[in-house]
């Protein structure tokens, strides 16, 4: 699991989970990828991200020297290579292989086995 | 489509005789990506050429480079019902826009090419010497030309009756191909990765195209299965993610599919086809989940969502859920770390319901969402049949015929507006998709 895909990811599934926004990520074998730098895209997908949802998560998986905690520390952002780097690097190329994802609300855990989370209920939960 | 005739400079869009239906889809899509205008003198229809009126050549090479349908453009020089007809046009045709052409420098070949019937050789030289009187200076070169001129001849598509005289004739030089390749590129026959029902190549990079995928578009499909629709999405340079509720299908680990193979290969994955054709950087991920229940934050927006649900024939369709009800006993604690869900019959309607929602929600304004719809022919009604949503438009609607009595829709659809409130639209009244398995498999006798 990407941090992209975890920064979009909620647990509403559960019954009475209205928000389950961000997951609390517990890793246990983190791998980094190699995925090409496309500054359009990183530029777009900034605007789409929770910052502060990616932050933590970034710090939960030991990369948040990466970027800065507030999106706001940083002048003209799309301007800003080295930045756009960063970002690029933390949302695409860390990957949480094996692992947990929690519901903020419940505690309910969902695994992530070979880097895939799996955010099925069971049939009494739904 | 506007019809309009002036002397600027027409093309011939000339299509491949395959998915005839979703030829003009594919085109008007492509140029609505590049913001082409495009002027038709003649509609887009089951006959494999269309002319056509663009800006420049420009426009012309990105159509091309985009467009699966397409075999080629040619820049049209001449057109007719009859040779006569076509040689008068040709010599009414400026001739500062052919004459560069001609040049000594240049090396050319001229193609004869005809559609439902075939020419002799000696059929092929008589027509290429009626164009001698084209002050053609440059060399002939058959193998690599600078330039190429074709006559292509139309003699209809009854392969029963094929006329004397051709119906239609057009002359022209090559401007450039479609996107054909691809289809061999991507094709499913040298796809590491298999499902049952994986889409085949073509569709799935058509479907990308009314898709209106662009680099950088985010797509999802909430069906993936295989991930056969991620991979044309990515070829076109979107970031793909998608989920699907079969654990052993998105960790591959589902029964292998091809002939003669026992087990998966160790790594057959998702991700190992978008490694096969390079296109790693453009993957997201999967996960696995169940549509019926809700997944991403609220504000979360797709550029396009692309996908083939499961219609309970081939594919079945399930969420999670258990068929005593509501009321059951909790999973022991000893139980839970291998438990596998139970699942419960997702009823179709219910699931069209579920993804013209999920789409309304999570797609960006303008943004498209492609699927297909099974239909029983005899009871279709464009009305009653189709699927709707008062925050989608629907663009295009592509029909597959699988069999005498069954087809396929590709349909697609356009948010056109925010949904104001969080509740549920009650599932359609889909005269279509009401038990179609039972109809599938049913056959005539059950009807009544």
């Amino acid at each position: 699991m990407k941090l992209l895909t975890h920064n979009m990811l909620s647990s509403r599934c559960i019954k009475g989970v209205s928000v389950g926004y961000p997951l609390k990520i517990s890793a246990k074998n983190v791998r980094l990828v190699n995925c090409d730098f496309d500054t359009d895209f990183t530029v777009r997908i900034i605007q789409k991200l929770d910052w502060n949802a990616l932050w933590e998560a970034a710090e939960s998986v030991g990369h948040a020297d990466d970027i800065p905690k507030n999106l706001s520390d940083i002048d003209d952002y799309d301007k800003n290579d080295e930045f756009l780097r960063k970002v690029h690097h933390v949302v695409l190329e860390v990957e949480v292989i094996e692992g947990e994802l929690e519901c903020p609300e419940t505690g309910r855990k969902f695994p992530i086995e070979d880097g895939v989370p799996n955010m099925l209920l069971n049939e009494d939960e739904v | 489509m506007k019809m309009e005739s002036s002397d600027k400079v027409k093309y011939v869009l000339w299509f491949a005789q395959e998915h005839v239906n979703f030829r003009a889809a594919d085109i008007e899509s492509v140029a609505s990506i590049f913001n082409i205008e495009v002027n038709y003198h003649t509609e887009i229809s089951d006959v494999p050429y269309c002319i056509v009126e663009l800006p420049s050549e420009k426009e012309a090479h990105l159509l091309a480079s985009r467009c699966i349908s397409l075999r080629s453009v040619l820049e049209l020089w001449g057109h007719g019902k009859t040779n006569e007809e076509l040689h008068n046009s040709i010599q009414q045709t400026p001739k500062d826009r052919m004459y560069p052409h001609f040049v000594s420098e240049k090396s050319f070949r001229l193609t004869v090419e005809t559609f439902c019937k075939s020419l002799s050789m000696k059929e092929k030289v008589e027509r290429i010497e009626s164009f001698s009187y084209l002050p053609i200076e440059g060399n002939v070169n058959l193998k690599d030309p600078d330039v190429t001129f074709y006559l292509l001849e139309y003699f209809g598509q009854d392969s029963n009756n094929i006329p004397e005289q051709p119906y239609e004739l057009f002359f022209g030089r090559w401007v450039a191909d479609g996107q054909r390749s691809l289809i061999q590129k991507l094709s499913l026959k040298t796809r590491h990765f298999l499902g049952n029902t994986s889409m085949d190549a073509q569709l799935s990079l058509l479907m990308a195209n009314q898709a209106k995928i662009v680099p950088g578009s985010l797509v999802y499909d909430p069906f993936v299965g295989s991930g056969s629709l991620l991979v044309s999405a990515a070829q076109f340079g979107g970031y793909v993610s998608g989920a699907d509720i079969d654990f052993l299908m998105i960790h591959g680990k589902s029964r292998p599919v091809r002939p003669n193979q026992k087990v998966r290969e160790k790594g057959e994955s998702i991700k190992s086809n978008m490694q096969q054709y390079n296109l790693s950087s453009k993957y997201v991920g999967v996960l696995v989940a169940d549509f019926a229940r809700p997944l991403w934050r609220p504000d979360v927006r797709f550029d396009a969502i692309l996908t083939d649900p499961p219609y309970g024939v081939r594919e079945a369709t399930f969420k999670v859920g258990s068929w005593r009800g509501p009321d059951i006993k909790p999973i022991a604690e000893k139980h839970l770390p291998h438990h596998i869900p139970a699942k419960v019959d997702y009823d179709l309607q219910e699931l069209m319901r579920d993804l013209l929602d999920f789409a309304a929600n999570h797609l960006c304004m303008g943004g498209r969402l492609v699927f297909w719809l099974p239909i029983c022919r005899e009871e279709y009604d464009e009305e009653k049949s189709l699927p709707k949503h008062k925050c989608l438009r629907l663009i295009y609607n592509c029909e597959q015929v699988l069999s005498c009595h069954s087809s396929r829709l590709l349909l697609c659809m356009e948010k056109v507006k925010e949904p104001v409130t969080k509740e549920k639209t009650p599932p359609a009244e889909l005269t279509s998709t009401t038990r179609f398995r039972h109809r599938y498999f049913g056959g005539k006798e059950q009807k009544e």
